[in-house]
Formats: C-alpha cells, structure tokens, sequence
C-alpha cells in the first residue's frame, strides 16, 4: 500500500529534479525510487488489508501482480540510455516522472476493489502513455500514434465508463462484493437484469482494448510502430500485466457467477485473437510491426488462463506475464540497439534485415535476442515455454479443446516468424558493423535474459508462491 | 548416476568446446565422444538382462508441474543408448577430412545433440522426455540450416516447423495425461502406465501423441520434409538425422504410446500398420527412380522405418524385438552409407548416378565396403539387416498376413534400389568423373571397420542384443494384454 503513496510522491520528487543542471541523477534517482517501492510491496505479502474506504484491496493478487509491473518498469528504465542526450528536444525528468505515476495507475488497475478505482487507475495509466507514445516530436509517425491512441483510447475509456454506469444501474454497487452478490443471487432466481449484461460487456470490451484484444486491436500496429521502441517496451508489457489482472479480478470475482455468459463471449474472442495477431504477424516486413502482432497474439494466449477460470489461473495469467515481459523487453532492448547500426530511408531501420549478420558482429546481442525470441515462441528450457505450459494446463482443466487446438497451431505459427529473426542473425549475410553498447545497457539485457532461462530451467521459483 | 554422466559428458565437454579455437577442437570432441562410448560400453557391460530399469536416478525438479528428473536404462533403451554413443564418434571421425568452418560451434552442436538423444532415450519421466525431444532439435536445426547446401535455410525451418508441429500435440496430450493423476499428479511414466483411461479418451489420446512419434520418423503421409532435409544438410548432420533421432520417434510408440493408450493402439493400429506399410512401398518406388545418391538413401530409410513402426503395431514380440535390433541395425548401416556417399561427392562432387561409374577399378577397398553396408540394408543373411527384417516380417505375419505379404515386397525392392545403386556407381566404365578416383585414406578406413564389424557381428550373433531387450519387451506385452 505504501508503495502507491510512495510512488506518486517519487513522481513529483523526480519533476523537480529535473531542475538541477546535471541529468546524470535523473537515472539513478529513478531507479532507486523504484527500488524502493518495490521493497515497500514486497513487505505486504501475506497481507490481508482493504484501504481507502474499501476501494483496494492489497493481498497476494495484487502484491504479485505489482511485482512484475514494478520490475518490468525496472529493466525498462534500465535500458533508455538516450535520454539526456539531445537537449532540446528531450525533457527526462518528465519521461522518468510519467513512467512512475502510470506505475500508480497500473498498481491501481491490480488492486481495485471497487469500479470507480479501476477507471481511475485505467486513465492514470492511459494518459501517462499517450503521452509517452508522442514524446519523439520531430517524428511525425510518433505524433500520428500519440493521437490514434488518444482518440481510440479515449473512445474505449468512454465505453468502459458506460459499462460502469450500466452495472451499477443493474446492481446498486461499485464494490466488486456487492456486484459479486447480486450477480450471484440473480443467477440463481433466473432475474438477471439485461442491464447487466449490456454493462458487463461495455466494461470488458473497454478492458480488452487496453490490452488489445481482436476485435478492439486496431490502434496496436500503427501505435506500437510510431511510438519510440522504447515506449512500445513499456506499453507493451506494463499495460498488458496490469489489464489481465484487472480482468481476470473482474472476470473471477466480480461476474465468477455469470461465467457461462462472458466465457462464451470471451472465447470466441480469444480464438478471433489468436488467428488475427499470429497470421498477420506472419505478413509483416518491420520487426516492430511484427512484435506489436506478436502482442496481439499473445493477448490471445492469456485470455485462454482467464477463460478457463480453474484456480490454477491466476499463477498462470501472472508466469505468463512475467515471461512475456522479460522476453518483450529483451527483443525491444536488442531493437533499440540494431535499427540505430544502419538508417533505411532516413529513420532507424526496423525490418528484419536490420538483424542479418548480428550473430558475427555482436554474438552477446543475437544470444540475448535468440533466448527472447526461443521465449516468446514457447521453445521448452525457456520461460515462455512454462508460461505457454500452465495456461495450456489450465485449459486442459476446463475442457477447452477446440481453444487449446486453435492455441497449439497458432504457436506454431508462431515459430516461423520469431524463427525469421534467428535465421536473420545466424544465417544471413551483412556488411553492418558492430555496435558497441554501453554497460548499463547490457547488465540489463542479461539480466532479462538469465531470468528467462533461469524460469526456463525452475520455473518453481515463482510458482512456489501460489 | 553412470546414466546422468552420459547425459553430461557431452553437454560440458559442448561448452568448453564453444571457447576452443583451431585443429584441437576436432580432437577435443572425437576424443569426448570416445570417452562417452567407453562409458556406454562399462554399462553395457555391467547392465543385467532383466525387466527394472537400471542405473536409475530421480530428483525432484520442478514441483508445480510435477516434474521429476528421473532417468534410468532399461531393456527397451539400452540398444538405443549404445547406438547414440556408438555412431557419434564415427561421426565425428568422418569429419576429419572435412574442413567446416566456425568448429568449435559446429562440434559443440554436434555433442549437444548427443547429450539430448540419450537424454531422450534414458528419461523415466513424461515432460523430462518431453524437453530432451525438444532439446535434440535446435542443435540439429542449427547444424542443418548453417553448414547446409544453398536452400537448406528454407528446408530445415520446414523440417523445424514440421516436427514442431507434432511435438505440441504430444504435449497436450502428456498434460492431459498428467492432469489425470490421481492425487498430486505426478509425470512419471509408469504413473502414465497405471492410468484407467476409457477407450474414448484413448482414441483421442492415441492421435495426439502418435503424430508426433509419426513426423519424427517419418511415416506417410508426415514425410514430406525429410528426403529434402536429408538432403541439404551436411552430411554430418544427414548422419545424426537418419543413424539417430529418427528413432526417437520408433522408441517413443513403444516407450510412450504402446503401455500407455494400448485400446487406442487396438483401435487405430491397423490404420498405423496401412500408413507405414504405405510408406514402405511408397518410399521404395520412389527410390528406384531416383539419380541422387543421398535422396535415394534418404527415401530407403523412409520405407525402412516404415516397417519398423508397422512391426510395432504389431504388438508381437518378435515384431518389437525386430525393431529394436532393426533400430540399431538401420543406424549403423545408414551412417555407413550417408558416408560412402560422400566420400565420392568430395572425390567427384557429384552424386549423380548417371555421372558415375566404375569406381570400383581405383579403388577396391571402397567398393568392398559399399557392398557390405548395402547388404546389410537389403537384409542379406548373416548380415545385421537381416535379423531385423526377418523378426519384424515375420511380426507382421501373425499380425495379418495380406499386409505381411504386402510389407514383404521392401526386401524386393530394397534389392532393386541398392543394388542399382552399387552397380550405376561401382561397376561399369569409368566415367570422366570418377578417372581420378583415389581409395580410401586411413581416417575414412577407421570409420568403415567398425561400421563393417558391426553388421556382421549383429548379423551372426544377434542373441548378445536381443537377449538384452527380450525380458523388457516381454513384459511390456504382457502388461498390454
């Protein structure tokens, strides 16, 4: 609980930082701050405590959950190394100040106990990425997706503000108690107001599009190519742990009785994901674009934990975060690095053929992008593969055939296009030169890329929490 | 413990070798592998004849999943682990006049493969085999899509794909297989054994893990990635792909799919026996026709496995047992010839059948050697191909006899495609391809021996390796009836 208090106040101490001549301790200083809020997390484990008159509830969920976001915000900081750099165009203290008040609005979206908490935390956090997404401002694209996700989002918000409104109208309440009795003994008299319905499918919708769910994933290619690769690393990761857990708490505890209404929905939803985000990631020529698909999908594999709704779950919803993260920031991190070796047309070269010939120049950074990739496709001994394993398990548990067939050609299919990397920087031929890259940089890519193996190898490690 | 040594002598001695440099990488890894088959060879020698598994290990690994790392030999793996630690060597040593660059990466792979194929072949425990069938593909992928022919990126990522593919099914099929445990699941195989499962969940469960098993091996109609594979790969690679992991899949159908959905074999095992039979005759034509040395080699070893698999869904012990000794017999006569092809390609750079001829003229102690690996791939009495054909025809026999007739014919035409082979090539006038051809040199002779002594020792004395596998064999079918 601290650790939100603490978080925003960090998020304005950083502001003022940003008045001192040397942005040297910009860096620094955020990482502590980070640091220590996630100590101030971790002591409130086996905590069972609801504050601000009922509106979060902090117990393991939420202490978990957060853990990731905090760390993930941690290895992203981690590796923006140019910031500082160019003077008039950059503004670090407010880049380091949003990303920790957006952690407010994640830690916000995990721990709500009531809808009017979830909003909140949800346009904490969406505003702090809009902001993010337009922060290059000489570069057009990067404006053009500030405003795509800020008019998409802001549309979304607006939907998932009338689902609200619409459940309260049915139940009487914003506590997820409250909506969680009604719903149930609605259920059993058969007299389930329509309202409900309608609300409970406006919220989830406006959930699904933050974590870009097919039908609602329009605004993802367009925004994770224009924004810096920097901010797609954070938004790709942080906003995705974050909402999975908001709907998984929405779905499991909130609406658990109506199960047989939204598992449908989402079902159909899931599959629709799966095929949209892996086939067309297979057609595409940018990397980016590719990893913004890849996301896509990879939404699809976590909506099949939250489908399922076997107890088994949460612990997979939140492995499977976790290795999806450290993974995703890997392949963006090596990005960052290999599109600056060689412009294309005037801007960084973000296709696959900025990889040809990596492994020659730089074995270190084809090793860490290898491990990522082998990750995300799921390749056993690799963390993904654990994350790709317990969510299939869990739907295993429930009987999802049809999913978990559609899930296992889909990750298939998904081999091939993380494979075009691998076969880019082992087996193509390049003229590029090496990069040299600094050590913070590094440190923090092996750090991703040894988690990833090391939850390859015991996954336990995580796992014997739950 | 000795089984977790086999394990780890080559994945260690792989890293070191990653940081060696120049001509003592070729040694370190022939030298390696060596230890490695002297290790086997101990226990071998040490190993007794009965139904347990031997030199057993078990640790705890990863609780949430109930993985156990437990691994032992028994009379169903102990011919598959003398295979692996036999050919690799041989392997290696065929390398010596090959000069392949980056070695110390190419070597290492080599011995990473290694490390997983006994892997494979020594896990007690579902997922525990699950990884190590995995683990044995990067380093294939990479060795076949890096040291390759022109299109070999293409067609090994095919191969990948493929096999990945059925691999994910066997994998939902082991998780459902774990799930149904009772109590605190556990992933042991012989906690898979005891499962109740109704014939329905069977039937479904058969297809699952046995596409998997089926792409692996390959059996028709799964095999279109493996004559082109064969194919581009260096001949290394061709070696570890056909002498080896194919039999990963023949071993999983007994190891995994026979004990464990045995109604589901009696449902669907005479469709398994038509689509292997299938492949047997497809295979064979197709070889008759074909002008590429390695592809008709790569098409014979799809007809051969072939009736392996049909002599394990035989479900008689003579048709396992005769897979098993094939399995081992297949390997070695495989790499024997894989590597007599390439001694002509580098001596001719062609394996054009067309563009050859009368090489026996300058070089009589190869052809000796062709003809005796070629004998024992169309199962000529007194060599090791014979033993295994003959048991394992004779399998399929008592199973049914129109398809045992039917599967007969591979002797037929394994003749007619080998032999054509052997005379377009060895005998014949000379063509200006083969003028200059020179005999083998002493590296290629220290290959050729032992490959040449093991066909015939197999050949006149199979009962040293049947009586290894028969308790364990027989005890599996009993527990199926």
């Amino acid at each position: 609980m601290l650790s939100i208090i603490s978080l925003s106040i960090f998020g304005i101490l950083n502001l003022f930082l940003g008045f001192l001549k040397s942005r040297k301790v910009l860096l620094p200083s955020a990482i502590i701050f980070l640091l220590v809020a996630l100590g101030l997390m971790v002591q409130d484990w086996n905590q069972q405590a609801l504050y601000f008159s009922d509106m979060l509830r902090v117990n393991n969920l939420f202490v978990s959950f957060s853990v990731i976001v905090i760390l993930t915000s941690l290895l992203v900081v981690g590796i923006s190394r140019n910031f500082g750099d160019d003077l008039e165009y950059t503004h670090p203290a407010e880049y380091y100040s949003i990303i920790l008040f957006s952690i407010t609005g994640a830690l916000m979206m995990i721990g709500f106990e009531n809808l009017i908490m979830l909003f909140i935390g949800v346009e904490i956090l969406s505003v702090a990425m809009y902001v993010l997404t337009g922060t290059d401002k000489r570069n057009l694209r990067s404006n053009e997706a500030a405003l795509k996700y800020f008019l998409m989002g802001a549309f979304a918000t607006g939907i998932l503000l009338f689902g609200i409104a619409m459940i309260y109208g049915a139940t009487g309440s914003f506590k997820l108690g409250g909506i969680a009795t009604y719903v149930q003994t609605a259920t059993q008299y058969r007299s389930v107001s329509p309202l409900l319905y309608i609300g409970l499918l406006l919220l989830f919708f406006g959930m699904l599009f933050k974590v870009s769910v097919a039908p609602f994933h329009f605004w993802t290619p367009d925004v994770y190519e224009g924004a810096p690769t920097i901010f797609t690393a954070y938004m790709s990761t942080v906003v995705k742990t974050a909402g999975f857990a908001a709907l998984y708490k929405l779905a499991s505890v909130a609406f658990n009785s109506a199960y047989g209404f939204w598992a449908q929905t989402l079902a159909v939803l899931a599959i629709l994901t799966l095929l949209i985000g892996n086939i067309t990631a297979v057609y595409q020529v940018s990397f980016k674009r590719m990893m913004a698909y890849s996301s896509i999908s990879h939404a699809g594999y976590l909506l099949l934990a939250v489908v399922a709704k076997v107890p088994s779950s949460q612990s997979a919803i939140l492995f499977y975060s976790l290795a999806y993260s450290l993974a995703t920031i890997s392949a963006f991190g090596v990005l960052i690095i290999v599109s600056e070796r060689k412009p294309f047309e005037g801007s960084p070269d973000e296709r696959y053929e900025a990889f040809n010939g990596l492994a020659k120049t730089n074995p270190l950074l084809a090793f860490i992008m290898t491990i990522s990739m082998l990750s995300l496709a799921g390749i056993p001994l690799t963390a993904g593969f654990w994350g790709k394993f317990f969510i299939f398990s869990a739907a295993v548990q429930s009987n999802l055939t049809a999913l978990l067939v559609i899930a296992v050609l889909m990750s298939c299919v998904g081999i091939y296009y993380y494979f075009r990397v691998i076969i880019a920087m082992y087996l193509k031929p390049s003229d590029n030169d090496g990069v040299i890259v600094s050590n913070g940089f590094k440190l923090t890519l092996l750090l991703t890329t040894v988690l990833t193996l090391l939850l390859g190898l015991f996954p336990d490690l995580v796992n014997r929490f739950f | 413990m000795l089984t977790l040594i086999l394990i780890l002598i080559p994945l260690v001695l792989a890293i070191v070798l990653l940081g060696l440099r120049g001509g003592a990488v070729k040694r370190v890894a022939l030298i390696t592998s060596l230890v490695e088959f002297g290790l086997a060879i101990y226990v071998l020698s040490i190993y007794k004849a009965d139904t347990s598994s031997q030199f057993a290990l078990s640790y705890d690994w990863i609780k949430s999943a109930g993985v156990q790392f437990a691994i032992g030999i028994d009379g169903i793996s102990v011919l598959l682990v003398l295979l692996s630690t036999l050919l690799v060597p041989l392997i290696i040593l065929s390398t010596f006049n090959h000069s392949y660059r980056n070695p110390s990466a190419f070597y290492a792979l080599i011995l990473m493969m290694q490390s997983a194929l006994v892997g494979v072949f020594v896990a007690k425990d579902a997922f525990l085999f699950y990884f190590f069938f995995e683990a044995a593909l990067i380093p294939i992928y990479f060795i076949a899509a890096s040291w390759g022919g022109e299109n070999s990126i293409s067609v090994t990522f095919k191969f990948f794909l493929y096999t990945i593919f059925g691999s994910l099914f066997m994998l939902l099929g082991l998780v459902y297989l774990y799930l149904q445990t009772p109590g605190s699941h556990s992933s042991l195989l012989s906690a898979f054994y005891e499962l109740k499962l109704s014939a329905a969940q069977q039937s479904v469960l058969f297809w699952a893990l046995f596409i998997g098993f089926a792409i692996k091996m390959p059996v028709f109609p799964f095999h279109t990635w493996q004559p082109d594979t064969y194919v581009e790969s260096p001949t290394p690679a061709t070696m570890l792909l056909a002498g080896i992991m194919l039999k990963m899949g023949t071993y999983g159908l007994i190891r995994i799919v026979l004990p464990i959905v045995p109604e589901g074999v009696q449902e669907w095992g005479l469709v398994a026996v038509i689509l292997s039979v299938i492949g047997i005759i497809y295979g064979s034509i197709i070889a008759i026709q074909q002008q590429d040395m390695k592809r008709l080699v790569a098409y014979s070893s799809f007809a051969h496995v072939g009736l392996m698999a049909a002599g394990i869904f035989s479900l008689t012990l003579d048709g396992l047992q005769g897979s098993l000794i094939q399995m081992l017999a297949h390997g070695i006569n495989v790499v024997g010839l894989f590597f007599i092809i390439e001694i002509i390609f580098s001596r001719t750079q062609s394996r054009d059948l067309s563009q050859l001829g009368g090489i026996t003229q300058n070089s009589p102690v190869l052809s000796v050697f062709f003809i005796i690996m070629v004998l024992g791939s169309v199962a000529l009495p007194l060599t090791n191909g014979f033993i295994g054909e003959f048991l394992l025809l004779k399998g399929v026999f008592t199973y049914n006899t129109w398809i045992g007739i039917v599967a007969g014919t591979t002797i037929i035409f394994g003749a007619v495609y080998m032999l054509r082979m052997v005379q377009k090539s060895m005998f014949g006038l000379q063509t200006t391809a083969t003028e200059q051809f020179t005999d083998l040199n002493l590296n290629e002779i220290l290959v050729l021996v032992p490959l040449a002594f093991f066909v015939f020792w197999i050949g006149l004395f199979p009962n040293a390796f049947l009586q290894l596998t028969e308790p364990a064999v027989a005890e599996l079918l009993r527990t199926l009836k």
